[in-house]
C-alpha cells in the first residue's frame, strides 16, 4: 500500500487541484487505454469486421459509407452504452459502499434495483410494453421504493441512520423481489422469458436513446461526487468521528446517496440492472490501485472496463445466441474477484 | 460493561452500554409465549385451506382416520406440509442466526455463504441436462450444489494465516454467488424451457412436495439444529471481536468451522426441500434480537421458534387470499413479514452486530 499523503495534482491555468498516489494515476491512464481499445475492438468486430485503423478514422470521421453506418449507428452506441453504463454503477456502487461501510453495500441495499425490476417486469408482463414503457416503468418503481426506503427509515431527531437505512432496505427489497417472482410465475412463458433477460441486464438492441442520458447523468453527478469526495472519506470513519470533524453527516449522506441513486436510475433504466457491477468494481479497483478510501473515479473506470469487456465476450462466446450481458459480467466479475481474494490472502493481510 | 475491541470500537462499546440487560425470566416467558404462537398458527395450518375442516373434525381424524376426502387431505397434504414448514422455517431462522453472529453483518442470510446460488445453479444445470428431474433426486441436487458452494466460499475465505474473518466470508461469498447466479441466469435466459421449470422452483413453496422429501432432509436439519445451540457460547465470545475472544481463549477457527457446516446442513437442506425463500433468515434474527438483546443463547432459540411460526403463518394465508389458489409461501413471508420488520426496526433499537 503506498504511503504517505500522495502527491498534488493541479490542472494548469484552472483553480483545480487535487491529491492523489502515483499509483492510482497509473491505474487510472491503464484503465482509461484498455477501455478505449476494447472500444475500437468492440465496434471493428462483428458479422462485418472492420480493421482497427478503419475504425480509428472512422471515429475521427473518415471510412467509407458503409462503415460509418454501422460504426455511428450500430456498434459504437453499443459499446459507448456499455462504457457509460458499466462507468455509472460502478461510481454508485462505491459511493453505496463508502456511505454505509459495508462491503455488501450496493444499490441494492436501498431498494432501487429490485424496485426498478419489479417496475420493468410489470410493464413486460402485465401491460406488454416496449423498451420505452419498461424503461419508464423501471425508473418509476426504482425510485420509487428508494423514495419508500428513505421515508420508512427517517426518524424525526435522528434523521437517517445507516444501519437502520440498511435494514429497512432489505424489508422493502424482498417485498419487490416477491412481487417480481409472483409476477413470473402467473406471466406467459415468452413474456416471462423477456422479463428474465431484462432482469439480468442486456445490451442487446441499445443505441443513442441510451448513450446520451447516461452521458449527461455522468457529466452532472461525477464532478460532483469529487466535490463530496472529501466528506466521503470522513464518513468512512464513522457517522461520530465524520461529525467530530465537522462534517454534516445527514446532508452528506443524503446528497451522496441522491447523487448515486440517480446514477443508477439511468443505468438501469437503459440497460436494466447489470449483475455484479455495481458490486464488483469498487472492490476490483480498490485491490487495483491499492488505496483505501471511496475511489469513486477508479471504481467508475473499473466498471466502464468491465462492463465493456464483457459485453464483447457476449457476443463472442455465442455468436448465433444473444447473450445477456449481465450473465457474463457476473462469471467475469466474479471469478476475477474471487481470484484477486485469493492472491491477496495468499500472505498474512486481513 | 465496556469492552474495547480494535476495529469496531465505537459500535459494540456503544451498544453493550445502551442495549439493556433484559430479565432472563421475561425473555423464558417470552418463549413460552413464541411457542403457544408457534401451536397456534400449526393448528391452523392443518386446518384451513380450499377446504377448510374444523378444528374438532380435524383432531377425530389424526387419532382415527377414516378413510374418507377429508382424512386423506390432512393425512397426505397438511401435516406433511406443516412438518415440512416447520423444518424449513426453523432451519432458516437458525442459520440465518448464525450466519449474522459469524459474519457480524446484517446483510449476512445464509445465502451470503453461496448456498443458495450453489443450490440453484446445481438445479438449473440439472434440469437443462437431463430435460426433467424427479423432485426427490432434485433435492440431491440441490443439496450437493449448496455444499459445494459453501467448501469453495469457505476454503477461499481461510486462506492465510488469520483464517475465515467476517469479511472475507462476506466478499467470497458475494463473489461466489454472483458468479453462481450469473451461470443460472445465463442457461435460463437462454433455454425458456429450462427457466419454464427454474421460474417455479426459484419461487419457494411449501406446497407440492411429498412427505418423502421431508423425510429426506430431516436428519440434516436435525443435527444443524443440534450444532448450532451448542454454538450460542462460543459465538457470544466471538462478538467480543477476535483479538479479545482469543485472548480469552476462544478457538475461534473451529467455531467459524462448525458454525458454516451447520449452516451449510440447515440451510442447503432447507433450500433443497422447498427452494430458496431469502427472507426469514435474513429478517428473523434482526427480530430476535429486537426481542432478547445481543445473547446468543436467547437470540438463537427465539429464532428457532419465530421464522417457522412466520413462515407457516405466512402459508396459511397464501391459501386463504386467493382461494381456490394459492399464493407461494416465499412471496407472502416477504409481503406480509416486511411490515412487521420495518416497524420493529423503526421502533426498537436492534443490537447492532
Amino acid at each position: 500500500m503506498p504511503g504517505g499523503l500522495g502527491r498534488v495534482v493541479r490542472i494548469p491555468g484552472t483553480p483545480i487541484s487535487f491529491r492523489t498516489h502515483t499509483r492510482v494515476l497509473a491505474v487510472g491512464v491503464a484503465l482509461l487505454v484498455v477501455g478505449f481499445v476494447l472500444l475500437v475492438l468492440a465496434v471493428g468486430t462483428g458479422e462485418y469486421p472492420i480493421g482497427f485503423g478503419d475504425v480509428v478514422s472512422t471515429l475521427l470521421g473518415g471510412g467509407d459509407q458503409g462503415q460509418r453506418f454501422i460504426v455511428e449507428t450500430i456498434r459504437l452506441p453499443r459499446a459507448l452504452t456499455a462504457l457509460l453504463v458499466g462507468a455509472a454503477l460502478g461510481a454508485a456502487g462505491a459511493i453505496f459502499q463508502s456511505v454505509t461501510r459495508n462491503p455488501l453495500g450496493s444499490p441494492d441495499i436501498i431498494g432501487f434495483t429490485s424496485g426498478a425490476s419489479a417496475g420493468a417486469v410489470l410493464q413486460i408482463v402485465v401491460f406488454d410494453g416496449g423498451a420505452g414503457p419498461v424503461a419508464v416503468g423501471a425508473l418509476v418503481g426504482g425510485l420509487g421504493t428508494a423514495a419508500l426506503v428513505w421515508l420508512l427509515a427517517f426518524k424525526g431527531g435522528e434523521g437517517v441512520q445507516g444501519y437502520r437505512l440498511i435494514l429497512i432496505g432489505i424489508g422493502i427489497s424482498f417485498v419487490m423481489v416477491g412481487v417480481t417472482n409472483y409476477l413470473l410465475t402467473r406471466a406467459r412463458l415468452e413474456d416471462a422469458a423477456t422479463a428474465n433477460v431484462w432482469i439480468t441486464g442486456s445490451l442487446n438492441g441499445r443505441g443513442w436513446d441510451q448513450v446520451v442520458p447516461v452521458a449527461i447523468a455522468l457529466a452532472v453527478v461525477l464532478p460532483l461526487t469529487f466535490v463530496l469526495a472529501r466528506e466521503l472519506r470522513m464518513m468512512e470513519m464513522g457517522d461520530d468521528a465524520a461529525g467530530a470533524l465537522g462534517v454534516s453527516v445527514d446532508r452528506s449522506r443524503a446528497g451522496l446517496l441522491l447523487l448515486a441513486v440517480v446514477l443508477t436510475a439511468v443505468a438501469t433504466s437503459s440497460t436494466g440492472p447489470v449483475l455484479f457491477v455495481a458490486l464488483a468494481a469498487p472492490q476490483i479497483s480498490r485491490r487495483l490501485t491499492r488505496v483505501t478510501g471511496p475511489g469513486v473515479g477508479s471504481a467508475a473506470l473499473t466498471g466502464g472496463v468491465l462492463l465493456i469487456a464483457s459485453d464483447f465476450l457476449a457476443q463472442r462466446v455465442f455468436p448465433d445466441q444473444q447473450l445477456a450481458v449481465g450473465v457474463v459480467t457476473g462469471v467475469l466479475g466474479g471469478v476475477y474477484l474471487i481470484w484477486l481474494l485469493w492472491n491477496e490472502w495468499r500472505g498474512n493481510r486481513a | 460493561m465496556s469492552v474495547t475491541v480494535p476495529t469496531r470500537a465505537p459500535v459494540v462499546a456503544a451498544d453493550a452500554a445502551v442495549a439493556p440487560r433484559r430479565a432472563s425470566p421475561l425473555l423464558g416467558l417470552g418463549l413460552v409465549l413464541s411457542l403457544v404462537a408457534l401451536l397456534v398458527v400449526i393448528v391452523l395450518s392443518v386446518s384451513v385451506g380450499s377446504r377448510t375442516i374444523p378444528l374438532d373434525r380435524v383432531w377425530s381424524l389424526v387419532l382415527s382416520p377414516d378413510g374418507s376426502d377429508e382424512a386423506i387431505i390432512v393425512q397426505d397434504l397438511r401435516i406433511p406440509r406443516t412438518l415440512l414448514g416447520l423444518l424449513v422455517g426453523g432451519a432458516l431462522g437458525l442459520a440465518g442466526a448464525l450466519m449474522q453472529a459469524l459474519t457480524r453483518n446484517p446483510l449476512a442470510d445464509p445465502g451470503i455463504l453461496g448456498v443458495n446460488a450453489g443450490a440453484a445453479a446445481m438445479v438449473v444445470t440439472g434440469i437443462a441436462i437431463f430435460g426433467y428431474v424427479e423432485p426427490t433426486v432434485q433435492v440431491w441436487f440441490a443439496f450437493l450444489g449448496a455444499g459445494l458452494a459453501t467448501v469453495i466460499v469457505y476454503g477461499v475465505a481461510s486462506r492465510g494465516s488469520s483464517g475465515a474473518t467476517p469479511v472475507r466470508l462476506a466478499l467470497a461469498g458475494i463473489a461466489l454467488t454472483f458468479a453462481l447466479y450469473a451461470v443460472v441466469q445465463g442457461i435460463t435466459t437462454l433455454k425458456p424451457q429450462v427457466f419454464n421449470q427454474y421460474r417455479f422452483w426459484q419461487v419457494g413453496s411449501l406446497s407440492g412436495h411429498d412427505a418423502s422429501i421431508t423425510a429426506q432432509v430431516a436428519p440434516f436439519i436435525g443435527i444443524g439444529i443440534v450444532l448450532a445451540l451448542l454454538l450460542a457460547r462460543p459465538l457470544n465470545t466471538l462478538a467480543l471481536g477476535d483479538d479479545l475472544s482469543r485472548s480469552l481463549g476462544a478457538n475461534i477457527a473451529r467455531t467459524r468451522a462448525l458454525g458454516a457446516l451447520s449452516i451449510t446442513l440447515l440451510c442447503g437442506a432447507a433450500t433443497a426441500a422447498a427452494g430458496p425463500i431469502a427472507f426469514i433468515g435474513l429478517t428473523v434474527p434482526h427480530v430476535a434480537r429486537a426481542i432478547a438483546g445481543p445473547d446468543q443463547r436467547w437470540v438463537l432459540p427465539y429464532s428457532l421458534v419465530l421464522a417457522p411460526t412466520l413462515l407457516l403463518g405466512a402459508d396459511v394465508v397464501g391459501r386463504v387470499v386467493t382461494r381456490p389458489g394459492e399464493l407461494q409461501v416465499a412471496i407472502v413471508t416477504a409481503v406480509i413479514g416486511a411490515p412487521v420488520f420495518i416497524a420493529i426496526v423503526r421502533r426498537r433499537r436492534i443490537a447492532q452486530l
